[in-house]
């Protein structure tokens, strides 16, 4: 018998208990579908996150405070971060910007919000790549002045004053202190370390003078990171070089414990991937759950298929049939089941992916669930094995049987 | 002539849990080619047993068998099954089509498992419904036709490889009298034109009437052969 006649009687077989093959194969449409989803919203994660990671910069480095030796934490200030602008000493550095971070709680008229508010020079703008809707970034007047000026992340001030354009110029409260809107940051949209829609950005100075120094309780020349821009792509390993030459002298470091740590871009995404790795494994694994379990329903059917003929496997051993056509045939009914589901899921793994992209959308968080090739392969080798391994032990049931037993079974 | 069937002390045994019972107990015989014979004998006389030897569905447990100068009695499983499907016609008493198909895929079926080439199966079949007459049923499925029709589609699909042998049991038994004898008349008809072998296992004397000789068979034993 041929491949093609096998199929062809299979599928005859089939369509003649429509309601029961209708089930069984919806057990695969479901897992496979599952499948599909999950792998589509792990990728499209994966996606989202190394492109907002691509879009801080391939120069970007970040300073933290803090090493592997906890017990010599020393945090790092804002000499330090002079030190890594000396041009002589680190000439693989563009620009040097150091941070302090800290909550603040805004108001204006009646509105309130808390968020984020960071205290930054106006070399941050260039080295973080942040764009600005309207309005000027801090300016280094600003900065020695220790101005209450502040810049709205689009989302406090859709927030405060229920627009975000036109609001430069009004004035804010922070912590209770009045602070002049001097621009609004361009909508990123959410990215994974907290939103960058959602923050503040004040002048370094001001923040110290007036904000972090009283609630932190710590004062001087401390600052919560320093971000590098380095010169170029390749000179990053150079410059990480050159910070860490840098950072132990003056921290008077000999032995190979250093009190900071030194992030680049390909870290965070070297981190990233292994986390949202493990997201896409985790998630298809359970989706791979309902596809075993749709597969073992097939398991089901198909031996239920085969007691029911019995006396049609005993009539076609007596006119010749060999063992290996009962298997093929029945094999090809089960491959047949699960190939049929596997299609119809992808197709609906497909539009579950499109429909939670969709949800993502309205939701403004740039999230795209992405149906890879790779993915559709996967599933439909994956379910047309399921359909030949659990149809094995059925079909071997079927062609073991003896034509004189089978043909005396009513 | 060659003969068609040569049964040498032919015995079947079956182990029944702790029990063993022997359906045959050496069972010698032959047939010629184009005869007509009956098998007959009592329930649990080991007709049955003897007919799925002769038609090759089941192995005795000793003895030798030759099956048109084929000895057959220590082939395997898959070598039986293509014996089954070139040598051997089945006509049952419950006909056993495949109802979800029509009678001309019926006919089919054993080509489908002779590993011919597409190419004449269609041609063959169709020669065998008309050579039952029933050429005008050809797209018809099982349950559209009557006991008769039905069993004319069976004897087609027993005939369509041109088998040496047709085993027949109890071709007439779910059949009325009338239908029965058409039947019978066919199978006799088919063994004239085409000088095919033809064994009836049965219990009715009326059937056993027509064929030449008659193979008796008690306590698995031959009582008589005529």
């Amino acid at each position: 018998m041929t491949i093609g006649q096998a199929f062809l009687e299979a599928l005859e077989s089939l369509s003649g208990n429509k309601l029961r093959s209708g089930l069984t194969v919806l057990g695969i449409v479901i897992g496979v579908a599952a499948v599909i989803a999950m792998l589509a919203v792990g990728k499209g994660a994966q996606e989202s996150i190394t492109s907002s990671i691509n879009s801080i910069g391939t120069n970007l480095l970040v300073v933290f405070p803090g090493g592997k030796g906890q017990d010599r934490f020393r945090p790092l200030t804002m000499r330090d971060a002079d030190a890594l602008g000396d041009q002589l000493a680190a000439p693989s550095i563009e620009a040097v910007a150091p941070t302090l971070e800290i909550g603040g709680e805004v108001t204006f008229g009646g509105q309130q919000t808390s968020s984020p508010l960071i205290g930054v020079t106006p070399a941050y703008f260039q080295v973080r790549n942040v764009n600005l809707a309207e309005g000027e970034f801090i300016t280094e007047e600003h900065l020695l002045g220790r101005a209450s000026v502040v810049l709205l992340g689009p989302e406090v001030a859709e927030t405060l004053f229920g627009h975000t354009d036109g609001i430069t110029g009004e004035t804010v409260r922070i912590d209770g202190q009045p602070f002049r809107v001097i621009g609004v940051l361009e909508s990123k949209g959410g990215g994974e370390f907290g939103s960058e829609d959602n923050q503040m950005i004040v002048p370094l100075t001001t923040a110290k003078a007036r904000l972090f120094g009283p609630k932190s309780g710590q004062s001087g020349d401390r600052v919560d990171a320093i971000y590098v821009q380095a010169a170029g792509a390749d000179l990053v390993s150079q410059a990480i070089e050159e910070i860490a030459q840098i950072l132990r002298t003056r921290h008077r470091i000999t032995d190979e414990t250093d009190d900071f740590t030194i992030f680049t871009q390909q870290d965070l995404l070297t981190e990233a991937e292994t986390i949202t790795n493990v997201l896409t494994i985790f998630l298809g694994g359970i989706a791979g759950i309902s596809l075993l379990v749709g597969g073992i329903g097939i398991m089901n059917i198909m031996l239920v298929s085969v007691t029911e003929r019995t006396h049609e496997i005993g009539l076609r051993k007596a006119i010749g049939a060999r063992k290996r056509d009962i298997l093929t045939q029945f094999l090809t009914e089960s491959s047949l089941l699960s190939l049929i589901g596997g299609m119809i899921g992808i197709l609906f793994g497909w539009l579950i992916s499109l429909i939670v992209g969709q949800i993502a959308a309205a939701n403004n968080a740039p999230f795209t669930p992405v149906v890879g090739l790779d993915a559709i392969m996967l599933a439909t080798i994956f379910s047309a094995a399921i359909g030949l391994f659990f149809g094995i032990y059925p079909a071997n049931r079927a062609a073991s049987l003896e034509p004189v037993e089978a043909l005396r079974y009513e | 002539m060659m003969n068609a069937i040569e049964a040498h002390d032919i015995r079947k045994v079956y182990q029944m849990g702790e029990v063993e019972v022997e359906a045959l107990r050496g069972v010698s015989f032959t047939i010629k080619h184009g005869e007509v014979i009956a098998i007959m004998g009592p329930s649990g006389s080991g007709k049955s047993t003897l007919m799925n030897m002769l038609g090759c569905l089941d192995r005795p447990s000793s003895g030798e068998y030759i099956l048109d100068s084929e000895p057959v009695a220590s082939l395997t499983d898959d070598q039986l099954a293509d014996i089954r499907n070139r040598k051997v016609g089945f006509v049952f008493q419950s006909f056993n089509l495949l109802s979800r198909q029509t009678a001309i895929t019926n006919v089919e079926l054993p080509l489908r498992y002779s590993g011919d080439s597409n190419g004449g199966r269609r041609e063959r079949a169709i020669e065998a419904l008309k050579a039952v007459g029933l050429e005008d049923r050809m797209t018809h499925r099982p349950t559209e036709l009557s006991g008769g029709q039905q069993q004319r589609v069976a004897i087609a699909r027993a005939i369509v490889n041109n088998p040496a042998i047709i085993m027949a049991d109890e071709p007439t038994g779910n059949l009325d009298s009338k239908v029965g004898k058409e039947i019978m008349s066919l199978l006799l008809t088919l063994n004239k034109e085409r000088g095919t072998t033809l064994i009836i296992v049965t219990h009715d004397p009326i059937v056993a009437e027509q064929t030449q000789r008659a193979i008796r068979l008690r306590d698995g034993l031959l009582e008589s052969v005529s």
